[in-house]
């Protein structure tokens, strides 16, 4: 059993009380939601903090799914498991689905969250790449208020993302538009594994032409990253492959991976091109699966 | 199916259900660290964060000031007590805690004892040690280059990192073979490190009792007897005054045959404060400072005719021992048995030459699930083979139908010694192929390739070697390992049988209870087994090696025979009849030619113990205890056919199908080899595709969790699909041989050749474990990189 260092603990009872607690404790203390990245770093010792603030009573008021005719809103406190369950979510973003079921295990998936796969910001992060794809916003919270950032602008780096000292992210925003699907692939060294590389691409279409498209990759840079470069391309063409075949040659050169235990950097743009075109691919035949249906 | 199947309770071998299962399934195992003893203290290891420095200075004040600490002890305070160096299990020494410097990291460097976990570990972030850090020997192909840093300079006159240099077979005879013959090929084949990695860490719980100078220690051991003495031998405590308990195990493996440090700070600890220390290791110390296995680089060379006639082997390997030559292994045995890289084929020659060198890396190389070294020796002589069927132009199974040993050669003689005591093994072959539907799936596999998918079809036949062994050739630190067995009948015909060796999950309190049964007739439900807790059972070397059927098992059935001899002297009297007028039907003695006339074995349990006459000269009880010397190993044998595909784009194999045909001689428990066999194929596959012990430049081990030390889980593997043949082993008693590493040992090959197979179209020969995506498609580029 790997054991932490000494803590203290409490449980936020508001979202109000969180920020306020943060407030008053400082970088000393953070936040616990799911606990599945923040618990495994303390155990190793990677990190040590005076002060746990749990949030997960707050579960009631942050947990939620919402369809809105502009757009989907997610608490922060959404658990992955409800992501993956989500009926709203398979109809309008099924890279919801695709992705939550190559994230770790059910057990992880029982608790882990929302708000903390984006605030952990590790470059391997699945939703933060779904997130990218899907051209979200996220509302953070302080005691002065809310904003809203993109997710261009939440990512500062491996690891640290716009949310500062007495701020909490509370929800996730999802513009909706009609006429697109979405797709997400990943390939790991074993089920349950972190990304060697993976891709999620969003496509709309009107009247066969692509109105627009997102590619997100993780695992390959500091930071799960869109590639505008390929929105540019897509735009205004017909889908085919020798056109995703170029968005994925963008994909491929547009990264930074580093060769590590996980695979080699050659390899890593190789499944940046290929799975970026496999993801282009499957959004479009899900675009026509629903036109057929 | 299966329930009704596996609910069937037979008086002897047969499939039934595990007498040990319901309290592993209702989580009442009593594992080490469940052991709660009154004043219990916990000890915390603070481990080097490099892997090769000196120390300079260690300063404990700030640690043995915290609230809660009781001690804390370093390379130095153990050194007054001469304590501060062991030795391993071949014949090195190991710092219990570093003295002069640190040559692994994650070695131990000092340890503290508090009053609870928590305190323990944190007072370990309070000790400060300085280290001038020296260069480190991580790569095991430069270690010997003469401006290598020496890592071993407690070794007096060192002046290298050279280990011990080993070889076996004709190394003349060997290559005037390979001049003469038509096609030689040469390939070199890594065996990376890998970690035994059981569920259940390491540990130990030491209880000193000053008033009568007793040691008890519950720990986390596969030896429990080996240990007990090793520790008499040690620590200088007499050897009654140590018990030695090895509660139920979380997995073994090989990764618990050794004594590690941690076990003796423990004692130390005890005794230094007179009160119980429990020490366990997280899941990091298991994997990156316990015994490691394989880390051996291997140059294969076979020499053949154009007709695909296997004429030679000939093999150099490069063995990586770490900082210090922890190998479990019979000590005449520096290479295990890693001299049957001959396989299964009737070679005219073979030759092996080793050099095994010191690096700064975890110490070990222990049996993990290997049979000594057999793993290394099988993957060797079946990917050479296969490189061979490559260069040839010849299908896998066509050659290895070729070359297979027949029949009526056995008892055979290796050409490296070994004497293979029975195998028929073109059959095995044959039914492996039948269930796979070989020659259909080479018709698919045709199909595919024309459409440019990727499938493979890899087998592999090995030969075992396993039941360690006969005391005239086989000790471990001068221990011959033979193996006692006590059993005693009880009056009412119940029985309890004590064994030397313990099970971590093999089911031996099934196994044993099926053996004695077959032989006495009392129902497995009525025989309790007794094992692991060396004041109450026989001394013995213990499970490792797949030696506990073929050794303890033998004993077992050797022992209930004595009973039953003595059983029918007793019956002879009841029915007043001479011995030679008995038959023996199982269970029960009857009077030839009259079955109306009989005495169960419970009858005679209790004339056994109870008032009247027993025959003239015969003493009451119904016990006996044997010691047994296997005559010789047992070569159990097996053919496995693996199937997978390959995705071209993203390179990711997919195990479809994997066939396993076993034969381990006579099947005691059929369920229960499943499972073994279940079990390490399990293994092999998470060897072959993803587990290795890796370390960056500076030597720092990056499989030091399981988020890096991936092992694989449900959904890597396929339902297996396994069938047997059965060749008895002529000298064991009821012809069993072990089984518990068999799948181990066969199943990396196979998966390797079914890879290698299905990147044929690139022209591929050879690729090495562990077959990540990355390293495979790094292949098909022919950019193909041995691990480090
Ligand atoms: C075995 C295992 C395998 C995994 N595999 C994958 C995988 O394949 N892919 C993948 O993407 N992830 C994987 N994960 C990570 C998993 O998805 C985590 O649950 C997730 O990354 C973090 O969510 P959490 O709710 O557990 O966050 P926590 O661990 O509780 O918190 C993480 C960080 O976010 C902060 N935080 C949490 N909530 C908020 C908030 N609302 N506002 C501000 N800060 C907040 C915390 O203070 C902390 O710093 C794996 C985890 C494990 C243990």
């Amino acid at each position: 059993m790997q054991v932490p260092g000494q803590f203290e603990y409490q449980r936020a009872t508001s979202v109000e009380h969180a920020i306020g607690l943060l407030d008053r404790l400082g970088d000393t203390a953070r936040l616990v939601a799911g606990g599945h990245s923040l618990l495994p770093m303390m155990k190793l010792r990677l990190a040590n903090f005076d002060y746990l603030i749990d949030i997960n009573d707050l579960h009631a008021d942050l947990g939620y799914i919402t369809a809105e005719p502009q757009q989907i809103r997610i608490g922060a406190m959404t658990r992955h498991r409800e992501l993956l369950e989500s009926t709203s979510l398979k109809e309008h973003f099924p890279i919801f689905a695709d992705a939550e079921r190559v994230i770790a295990d059910p057990t992880v998936r029982n608790r882990g969250t929302l708000g903390g796969s984006l605030c952990q910001a590790d470059p391997s992060e699945d939703l933060s790449a779904v997130c990218t794809t899907l051209d979200a916003s996220c509302v953070i919270q302080g005691s002065a208020g809310t904003r809203v950032v993109s997710m261009e602008d939440f990512h500062r780096g491996p690891y640290e993302t716009a949310v500062g000292e007495a701020e909490m992210l509370i929800e996730v925003r999802f513009p909706l538009r009609p006429g697109g699907s979405s797709a997400y692939e990943k390939v790991e060294r074993r089920a349950g594994d972190w990304a060697v590389v993976s891709a999620g691409a969003a496509l709309w279409l009107r009247n066969g032409v692509i109105s627009d498209a997102r590619v997100g990759l993780a695992a390959v840079g500091p930071n799960t990253a869109g590639i505008p470069e390929i929105s540019a391309l897509l735009r205004g063409q017909e889908p085919s492959e020798e056109l995703f075949e170029q968005a994925g040659d963008i994909a491929a050169r547009s990264c930074e991976p580093a060769t590590d235990t996980r695979g080699a950097e050659g390899y890593k743009r190789h499944l940046a091109k290929e799975l970026t075109r496999r993801t282009l691919r499957k959004a479009v035949d899900r675009i026509g699966e629903r036109a057929q249906a | 199916m299966t329930t009704i199947e596996n609910d069937q309770k037979p008086v002897g071998h047969g499939r039934m259900l595990r007498k040990e299962d319901p309290r592993f399934v209702r989580g009442r195992g009593r594992y080490c660290d469940d052991v709660q003893l009154n004043g219990m203290l916990h000890l915390a290891i603070l481990r080097s964060p490099v892997a090769h420095a000196r120390i300079v200075s260690i300063d404990t004040t700030a640690a043995e000031a915290m609230p809660k600490v009781k001690a804390v002890v370093t390379g130095a305070a153990l050194a007054e007590q001469g304590l501060a160096w062991m030795p391993t299990l071949s014949n090195d020494v190991q710092a219990v805690l570093a003295t002069d410097k640190v040559r692994f990291q994650g070695q131990e460097v000092a340890f503290v004892v508090a009053e609870d976990r928590y305190a323990a570990r944190d007072a370990l972030e309070l000790i400060d040690v300085e280290y001038d850090i020296l260069e480190p020997v991580v790569d095991v192909r430069t270690a010997l280059a003469p401006d290598a840093p020496v890592i071993r300079t407690d070794l007096e006159g060192k002046t290298n990192n050279h280990c011990f240099d080993w070889e076996t077979g004709d190394q003349k005879a060997t290559e005037d073979v390979f001049k003469r013959a038509d096609v030689v090929v040469t390939e070199d084949i890594v065996y990376p490190r890998v970690h035994p990695a059981p569920m259940e860490t390491c540990g130990a719980v030491a209880d000193y009792d000053r008033i009568d100078g007793k040691l008890t220690l519950w720990s986390t051991t596969q030896a429990p007897h080996a240990h007990r003495t090793l520790y008499a031998l040690v620590a200088g405590l007499p050897e009654h005054k140590i018990r030695v308990i090895s509660p139920d195990i979380g997995g073994g493996f090989g990764n618990k045959v050794p004594i590690y440090p941690g076990y003796v700070c423990a004692i130390v600890a005890s005794i230094v404060t007179g009160k119980p220390v429990k020490w366990m290791e997280d899941r990091s110390e298991n994997l990156i400072s316990t015994g490691f296995a394989r880390d051996y680089i291997m140059r294969g060379e076979i020499a053949a005719t154009r007709e695909g006639k296997i004429l030679a082997i000939r093999t150099n390997v490069l063995a990586d021992h770490g900082a210090f030559n922890g190998t479990a292994a019979p000590v005449k045995y520096p290479a295990g048995f890693f001299g049957v890289f001959t396989g299964s084929y009737d070679l005219e020659a073979a030759y092996c030459s080793m050099t095994a060198v010191y690096t700064n890396k975890a110490p070990g190389g222990v049996a993990y699930a290997c049979s000594f070294r057999i793993t290394e020796a099988v993957y060797l002589v079946e990917r050479i083979v296969d490189c061979l069927a490559y260069d040839l132009g010849m299908d896998p199974v066509e050659l290895r139908l070729k070359n297979l040993l027949k029949p009526e050669q056995f008892p055979y003689t290796s050409k490296t010694g070994w004497v293979y005591d029975s195998g028929d093994y073109e059959p095995t072959l044959r039914e492996a192929m039948r269930i796979a539907g070989y020659e259909e799936l080479r018709r698919e596999q045709a199909l595919k390739r024309e459409r440019g998918e990727l499938m493979g079809i890899g087998v592999s036949f090995f030969t075992e070697a396993v039941g360690a062994g006969p005391r005239k050739d086989m000790d471990i630190l001068g221990l011959g390992m033979a193996d006692g067995c006590e059993l005693r009948v009880h009056p009412t015909g119940k029985a309890v049988v004590r064994l030397s060796v313990q099970t971590q999950g093999q089911g031996h309190e099934t196994t044993f209870a099926q053996i004695v049964a077959e032989e006495i007739g009392i129902p497995p439900a009525d025989i309790d087994v007794v094992h692991g807790d060396t004041d109450n059972t026989p001394f013995g070397l213990g499970t490792y090696g797949s030696r506990s059927t073929p050794v303890s098992g033998a004993a077992a059935a050797l022992v209930a025979r004595k009973v039953r001899d003595k059983a029918r002297i007793i019956a002879s009297g009841m029915l007043e009849v001479s011995v030679a007028d008995l038959d023996w039907v199982k269970g029960a003695f009857q009077v030839k030619g009259d079955p109306g006339k009989s005495v169960t074995i419970q009858d005679i349990a209790m004339r056994a113990h109870g008032a009247g006459d027993l025959p003239e000269g015969l003493e009451g009880g119904l016990e006996a205890q044997i010691c047994y010397n296997p005559s010789n190993l047992t070569y159990p044998h097996g053919a496995y056919i693996c199937v997978v595909d390959i995705d071209p784009g993203t390179a990711v194999v997919k195990v479809r199908r994997f066939v396993a045909v076993d034969d381990c001689g006579t099947r005691i428990n059929p369920m229960i080899i499943e499972g073994q066999v279940h079990g390490g194929l399990t293994d092999g596959v998470g060897m072959a595709l993803m587990e290795m012990i890796g370390f960056d430049e500076d030597g720092n081990c990056l499989g030091g969790s399981l988020m890096d030390y991936l092992i694989p889980t449900a959904l890597e593997v396929p339902d297996w699909e396994t069938g047997f043949t059965v060749t008895p082993s002529p000298h064991h008693p009821i012809g069993a041989k072990g089984v518990g590493e068999s799948a181990t040992v066969g199943s990396p090959p196979a998966v390797v050749n079914a890879v290698v197979d299905a990147l044929k179209p690139f022209g591929i020969r050879h690729a090495d474990m562990p077959l990540t995506p990355s390293r495979v498609w790094e292949t098909m580029q022919g950019n193909h990189t041995p691990p480090i």
